[in-house]
């Protein structure tokens, strides 16, 4: 194997301070036992203690939770119908509008789409809580689940459903039996950036929140306005090892299909 | 004397399994299919030959219901089919990518279609396994189609497809990606397997020697037509035009014009100072018409002096020589500037071959080896 050169070595060191060197201290001051965030006084948990004895924190992590898994829900379902009919639809009147229309949350600031789905609200007379956030974050995310899945339809090869219908399915049961489980990985992909997004939010669901729902990172975005605590730092840690956790577990997975295709693709040839 | 022969074409009482009247498909401004009208048979083996764009792919896909004719209409057992959809078709159909569900073992791929229907568990199970032996594939049942060869990939989508027993088959040039001698077996397999089940066949394919190979009748097809329907060999000998004289096989094709010889036969005027071709037209031929002669290289013998017994004979000098192993085609190069193929056997050692390059030799023919073209 080929040695590391010191300009290699120094800047894979570099690289990696300038994206973790942030994430690094604020793990390691969350086990501060100070009160003050940047005077290191001695290890401690205190403050994940102090954190699941906060009620507003965790209130706020079960409606971010909440929020998290019904839109991502939501956004796989019609986002997934969304690129269906885009990519097997074949030409409608209107198709290219539509096509447009359906990416173009992904251009649009935030700010505007937050602002407009507030209007939205208040116009109809819809009190702003859980439902209207997970509405709001329905609408955003579900414009990535559709390209996710419709660039896995595009490569899909069109004679297998038609196989479905030749042997006596439904359009339907042709969708459900044939079509949904060679896309799954797609849909699935698909819900945990869905899911990720939801998770992340803060200027869209500052917008459609009330007084009754908080989501996380508006209560971090909040409780930093009256300065740094290190119990914000615990809560930025877990969610960090959450993350981490939840990325390495989904690569491990796929890493572990494709090597088992590959061996199954060996005994194929050797038998 | 019992007859044996199977042509219920010939059989004016015999009522055709599918009917095609009038039909007509356009997408868009384009007309994939011209006023077509074809009948095809209870368990022929029926293949449908063309150059890629021909139409023969569409007519196929009309069959198993993904288009509907824009005009005219499509009857199988004299019902018409426009409005059925495809699940509810006694049609299936074999893909050309297979299109195996990649998802589901190789026995839940032929179980498939047989889930929809209204079989018991036991019977499913039963046909399966019948549908397995049949291919020879019961020792791969559990794979998935990833884990097989291409060749078993085929079977398994021609089990899949005969499994629910359709009255009709398509294949859409089902032996496509196989390689050659993968392909002359299955070819023979795909005959014997139509025999057993006495399934209809209908098969899509650009191979000419495929189509020769497995069909009962051919149907030659260019730009939405059907030029020319017949037995594989009567395609070969009698071609109605030039265009299938030119598709199917090797052709010399001479022009000229016919004058009546006598005899039912034909003088035909091709070149100057050479005499003219004597040939029998299969009708009648208007004095001075404009026509076609074609003759297969086959059917001209090639020798070192004139051959006096045959009523054509032309003087030539060896252009080239391709030799095939089996056979060896010459290109043979007249004063006229005509060149004519010539094939021979090679049933001796090519060391002792009688005629090399630039060798002149003389070519000759029968009056009844080629055919007069009128169109």
């Amino acid at each position: 194997m080929r040695r590391l050169t010191w300009f290699n070595a120094t800047s894979l060191t570099l690289g990696f301070a300038f994206l973790y060197l942030p994430m690094l201290i604020l793990i390691v001051f969350s086990f501060n036992a100070s009160k003050l965030v940047t005077v290191w006084a001695g290890f401690s948990t205190q403050w994940y203690g102090e954190l699941l004895r906060n009620e507003a924190f965790l209130d706020a992590a079960w409606v971010t939770l909440k929020v998290g898994l019904a839109s991502s829900t939501l956004a796989t379902v019609l986002g997934t119908m969304a690129a269906y009919v885009m990519v097997r639809g074949g030409r409608f009147f209107g198709r290219t509008l539509f096509s447009g229309m359906i990416y173009a949350p992904l251009v649009m600031p935030e700010v505007i789409t937050g602002l407009s789905l507030l209007l939205l609200f208040i116009s109809i007379g819809l009190d702003r809580g859980v439902f209207t956030i997970v509405l709001a974050h329905t609408t955003f995310s579900m414009c990535y689940v559709s390209v996710v899945v419709s660039s896995r339809l595009v490569s899909f090869d069109r004679s297998i459903e038609e196989a479905a219908l030749d042997l006596g399915c439904t359009p339907f049961d042709a969708f459900r039996s044939v079509t949904l489980p060679i896309i799954a990985p797609a849909v699935i992909s698909g819900w945990l950036l869905a899911f990720t997004l939801s998770l992340d939010d803060l200027v869209i669901a500052s917008f459609t929140a009330g007084p009754s729902a908080t989501t996380l990172p508006i209560k971090i975005f909040s409780s930093v306005r009256l300065g740094v605590s290190p119990e914000i730092n615990a809560l930025s840690t877990i969610m960090i090892g959450i993350v981490a956790v939840g990325v390495i577990t989904a690569s491990l997975v796929s890493k572990r299909m494709i090597a088992r295709q590959a061996r199954d693709e060996q005994q194929a040839v050797h038998s | 004397m019992a007859q044996s022969v199977f042509a219920p074409w010939a059989d004016p009482n015999e009522k055709p399994l599918i009917q095609f009247r009038n039909v007509t498909k356009r997408f868009g401004d384009f007309t994939a299919i011209d006023d077509l009208t074809l009948d095809i048979f209870r368990r022929e083996f029926f293949a449908l030959l063309g150059p890629s764009g021909c139409g023969k792919t569409t007519l196929m896909r009309m069959l198993a219901g993904f288009e509907a004719p824009t005009e005219g209409t499509i009857t199988l057992d004299g019902k018409d089919i426009s409005p059925v959809p495809p699940h509810k078709r006694e049609v299936n159909m074999m893909f050309q990518s297979y299109a195996l569900f990649p998802h589901l073992t190789v026995y839940d791929n032929i179980a498939f279609g047989l889930k929809r229907s209204d079989m018991s568990r036991d019977e499913i199970a039963a046909r399966v396994e019948q549908m397995l032996k049949m291919v020879q594939l019961q020792k791969f049942a559990r794979r998935k189609p990833h884990q097989i060869s291409g060749g078993q990939r085929q079977r398994v989508a021609l089990a899949r497809s005969l499994a629910k027993a359709p009255k009709l088959l398509l294949l859409d040039e089902p032996l496509g990606a196989l390689d050659r001698k993968l392909r002359e077996e299955t070819q023979f397999e795909l005959m014997d397997i139509q025999e057993k089940t006495g399934t209809t066949f209908v098969i899509v394919t650009h191979d000419q020697e495929e189509a020769m190979t497995v069909a009962s009748r051919v149907a030659v097809m260019d730009h939405g037509k059907v030029i020319q329907v017949d037995t594989p060999d009567r395609i070969y000998e009698t071609p109605n035009c030039v265009y299938v004289a030119d598709f199917i096989g090797d052709v010399n094709l001479i022009e000229g014009n016919a004058y009546p010889a006598g005899d039912d036969r034909v003088s035909i005027e091709w070149a100057e100072g050479q005499p003219g071709i004597i040939a029998t037209p299969a009708g009648a031929v208007e004095a001075g018409a404009r026509i076609t002669f074609a003759i297969r290289p086959e059917k001209v013998a090639i020798c070192r002096d004139r051959p006096e017994d045959l009523p054509n004979a032309v003087r030539g000098r060896i252009l080239d020589i391709a030799y095939l192993g089996n056979i060896s085609t010459y290109h043979v190069a007249l004063p006229s500037g005509h060149v004519i193929k010539a094939q021979t056997a090679n049933d001796r050692r090519i060391a002792r071959r009688s005629f090399t390059w630039e060798d002149e030799v003389w070519l000759g023919w029968t009056a009844t080896a080629g055919v007069v073209l009128t169109q």
